[in-house]
């Protein structure tokens, strides 16, 4: 029977897969961004659209930490990893109430907007990335994207000779 | 009479305004909905995070997908603390 593996001295090389996951998932967060901010202003005027944008930023900072934190300690050791997601939870809590106890008097900012984007881009980010994660062995972040056909160099000949048949 | 005219005077003394009252309900509702509302993703992201990396530690080649889907547990545990939150703004500011 083989020794019981140690968290505090085993540590993951290679790539990162939530690092992955998470720039997949902000770039999906800039597409969805502005249908988010078109609805909160109209719902709550320009207060809620700025809401909206802050709210967007907030979630978008709250992922990005979360990932950086998992892959820059999962590189160190598998313990040191559970800390920081840990005790990084803590801190990405106190950060979101940081930010928003610095604008709650704020004149800018519709709360109510603020408070339905952080939950809406959270979960909506979420389960759209749902559909694109792997889970296989193979494939440790994203699925495989279909590749588009290469073009080769014979490809490229073919196509200007018959571009050129064309016009004589 | 005298020891009840000194009851109904200590009473009005001790009324407080409806308004007031009514802000500090909100505010210790405001309070044990998100500490409520934390200690349950809490517990989640301990027990998840733990048997994550015990995956890890036993099979390292299948550490890529292990991180992978505990990083979304996290996430969507994490949304429930984000939920409680949301309700203590509302509560508390808006």
């Amino acid at each position: 029977m083989s020794a019981p593996a140690n968290p505090l001295t085993t540590r993951l090389e290679g790539p990162a897969p939530e690092a992955q996951v998470t720039r997949h998932m902000l770039r999906r967060g800039v597409f969805a961004v502005p249908v988010l901010v078109a609805i909160a202003g109209f719902v709550w005027g320009s207060d809620g659209a700025l809401g909206c944008l802050y709210g967007t930023a907030l979630v978008f900072v709250n992922f990005a930490l979360a990932a950086g934190l998992i892959s820059l300690t999962a590189r160190i050791s598998l313990a040191l990893m559970m800390g920081a997601v840990l005790f990084g939870y803590l801190l990405r809590l106190g950060i979101i109430f940081l930010a928003v106890i610095l604008v709650r008097d704020a004149a800018w900012v519709s709360l109510p907007a603020l408070g339905f984007t952080i939950i809406t881009t959270h979960l909506g980010l979420l389960f759209w990335e749902l559909r694109h994660v792997s889970a296989t062995l193979a494939y440790p972040g994203l699925k495989p994207q279909p590749n588009p056909p290469r073009k080769t160099i014979s490809d490229i000949r073919m196509r200007k000779r018959t571009s050129k048949g064309r016009e004589s | 009479m005298e020891a009840l005219a000194k009851i109904v005077a200590k009473a009005t003394e001790v009324a407080v305004d409806p308004a007031a009252a009514k802000n500090e309900a909100a505010a210790a509702s405001a309070g044990y909905a998100y500490g409520l509302a934390a200690i349950g993703p809490g517990i989640g992201i301990g027990y998840l995070v733990g048997k994550a990396v015990e995956a890890m530690a036993r099979q390292p080649e299948a550490a890529g997908m292990v991180r992978t889907t505990m990083f979304l547990g996290i996430a969507f545990t994490e949304a429930l603390a984000l939920i409680g939150f949301v309700v203590f703004i509302l509560l508390k500011f808006a």
